[in-house]
């Protein structure tokens, strides 16, 4: 079962990709895929779901459910979970997802692995026990240094978020016969102690998900006078500017820019790591970018080995060339 | 009108920081190696909860840590700068516990301080960047949450109310709701301030074990209000009245099937030398190949 996350009444793009995760995992244990979607008049929404291999989703019609709250919605995904009884739940590692994935774990005593970045189906042996088909949820963990997958062998459902962008959409299939069912709850207003009194949006400059060229810089770009070199490299290839947590943390450029498991997921076709390690948050985040081109001055940094082309050295020496090389090709 | 303040901290390993000796051979964590520090959104939530006391005169802000005996230092940062009352969650009984363990004894260790108000506790911690804890933690006590506050706007204590901002993807949200309620803190809107002096002189020596024997140390500055004799509160599983079977490793249903060192994908890199022929010869297949133009 999917948390289907609806935002100003329209679908997250987080749940057709975790839809289409559960597609394929709901082919390995032979079950079928459903959803639970919170919201009001949200029926057309749920229609287009139903192509990426949904068999059935739950909907649950509120006006006071279009703005999501958290004593709400937890107590609507209790109930569907105790009576649909799904042997996986999956969230969008969204500020929603995250908010509402821990208190559902929490009433119902059922494991949840934050921020996965793969989710496979295994067996697992433990005290003598032999557990199959258990879902692995596996995620870096420790700030990076080490990837650890986690079961909630016992428990079900086993539950996990998953952070947007990490999960491939999945083909849709026009012909795919799934139904949606009305699903009603009793809710008072006393089930609706928050009140959202307004939503700001700030605009959004810089649009890392859908570029397709992409320019980071880490700790090893030194100071926030020397990112100019980034932006410059960025704006001449008609990229965005990227930054790992390190450049973020010392200031050299706002959040907005971060790409690793805490930050944006990428997959542009080209990736320019400048003065980054390579972390595994950061990798995870970049990873499966097409091309990817590491400069950096320590010729054993972890970045080194994802990258296809690798350039040691220091990059207010190297940037400048790769400018200067782009101008004279066109 | 004062208010009752519980603010969640932890102690972390400074993932941040981390050097070559931080994993054992066996790939194993080395804890040993890495520094332990105050969480740093931790600091933030403490910070918050000073501010609601200091603009709500009469307030007490108690702080709780789960963790080991070494976690006290958490508890002295906090006293130095302005907790009024702190307590040390520690028995061997937590150990192994994950997110759903630990909300379950941290829930047990709040209600021990009776009536509370707001619990603030930061966004997540560095070790594991879950941000599970706080929510887990708020269903179990049964109480409503906002999470990811980078301000709390207004607080009427009459009606017993808050408004805070929410920050989410693109933007914020205002959300106002009633207490009792669980707040987790960003680093957005709060600096926090720094140890006290005089608070430092008191506190220094403080300790658990010394919790236990009474020692009282407040001679030292009669302007340092104490809550009780003892400093550090050190409450084990039987004093927060928690039932073995929900910690530590029995009551964590998730369990760590693997864990790794990180393994790079070995593929075919093309070093290119640090030269303007070599770079202009990358660019140019890059081109060629549509990667670029």
């Amino acid at each position: 079962m999917v948390f289907i996350q609806q935002d100003n009444g329209k679908v997250a793009d987080v749940s057709v990709e975790l839809l289409s995760k559960a597609r394929d995992l709901a082919d390995q244990l032979n079950v079928s895929v459903t959803g639970a979607l919170m919201g009001s008049n949200m029926n057309k929404e749920a229609e287009k779901l139903i192509p990426y291999g949904v068999d059935e989703i739950f909907l649950i019609d509120d006006k006071r459910l279009e703005n999501y709250t958290p004593m709400p919605y937890t107590k609507i995904m209790i109930d569907v979970i105790k009576n649909v009884k799904p042997q996986i739940a999956l969230y969008g590692a969204t500020t929603t997802g995250r908010d509402l994935g821990p208190r559902v774990a929490s009433n119902l005593k059922v494991g949840l692995t934050a921020d996965c970045t793969s989710l496979q189906i295994g067996d697992y042996s433990s005290g003598g026990v032999d557990y199959s088909n258990i879902l692995y949820q596996i995620r870096p963990a420790f700030g990076g240094n080490i990837v650890a997958t986690i079961v909630s062998p016992k428990e079900k459902p086993q539950m996990a978020t998953v952070r947007e962008g990490v999960m491939k959409v999945g083909t849709p299939n026009p012909e795919y016969k799934g139904k949606i069912t009305p699903y009603s709850i009793n809710l008072s207003d006393s089930d609706f102690p928050s009140v959202v009194i307004k939503k700001i949006k700030e605009e959004k400059l810089i649009d890392l998900k859908s570029s397709q060229v992409i320019v980071s810089g880490g700790m090893g770009v030194g100071s926030k006078e020397n990112f100019d070199l980034i932006v410059q490299l960025a704006h001449v290839l008609g990229g965005e500017v990227g930054a790992s947590r390190a450049a973020v943390d010392a200031g050299f450029v706002t959040k907005e820019h971060q790409v690793g498991q805490t930050g944006t997921t990428v997959r542009p076709k080209l990736y320019i790591a400048c003065g980054i390690s390579g972390a595994i948050q950061h990798r995870a985040g970049m990873d499966e970018s097409a091309r990817i081109i590491a400069i950096n001055t320590d010729h054993e940094a972890p970045i080194f080995q994802i990258a296809h082309y690798g350039i040691v050295g220091d990059l207010n020496d190297v940037i400048p060339k790769f400018i200067k090389a782009f101008k004279a090709k066109n | 009108m004062g208010l009752n303040l519980i603010v969640l901290v932890k102690q972390v390993p400074d993932t941040q920081n981390v050097g070559g000796d931080a994993m054992k051979e066996d790939g194993t964590v080395n804890r040993a190696a890495l520094p332990a520090i105050f969480n740093p959104e931790d600091l933030h939530a403490l910070e918050s909860a000073l501010v609601v006391k200091d603009e709500n005169p009469g307030s007490t802000v108690s702080v709780i840590t789960m963790g080991p005996p070494s976690a006290v230092q958490v508890l002295k940062d906090s006293l130095y700068r302005g907790a009024d009352f702190v307590a040390l969650v520690s028995d061997r009984k937590f150990a192994g516990a994950d997110t759903l363990a630990t909300s379950y004894a941290l829930k047990c260790a709040i209600e021990k301080t009776g009536n509370y108000d707001i619990v603030f506790c930061g966004r997540q911690a560095i070790d594991g960047d879950t941000a599970q804890v706080g929510p887990q933690t708020a269903e179990k006590l049964g109480i409503n949450q906002i999470t990811n506050v980078s301000k709390i706007e207004s607080i009427d204590v009459k009606k017993k109310i808050i408004q805070a901002r929410r920050s989410i993807e693109g933007g914020y949200e205002i959300i106002k709701a009633p207490f009792p309620i669980l707040l987790t803190i960003t680093d957005e809107g709060y600096t926090p301030r720094p140890p006290s002096v005089i608070r430092v002189m008191a506190y220094k020596n403080a300790s658990a074990e010394m919790a236990e024997k009474g020692y009282d140390e407040s001679y030292i500055d009669s302007s340092v209000q104490r809550i009780s004799e003892t400093a550090i509160s050190l409450w084990d599983i039987n004093a927060i009245g928690a039932d073995v079977g929900s910690c530590g490793l029995a009551g964590s249903p998730t369990k760590v099937k693997k864990i790794e060192s990180i393994i790079l994908k070995s593929e075919d890199i093309k070093m290119v030398e640090n030269t303007e022929d070599s770079i202009s010869d990358m660019v140019h297949s890059l081109i060629t190949d549509h990667t670029l133009g």
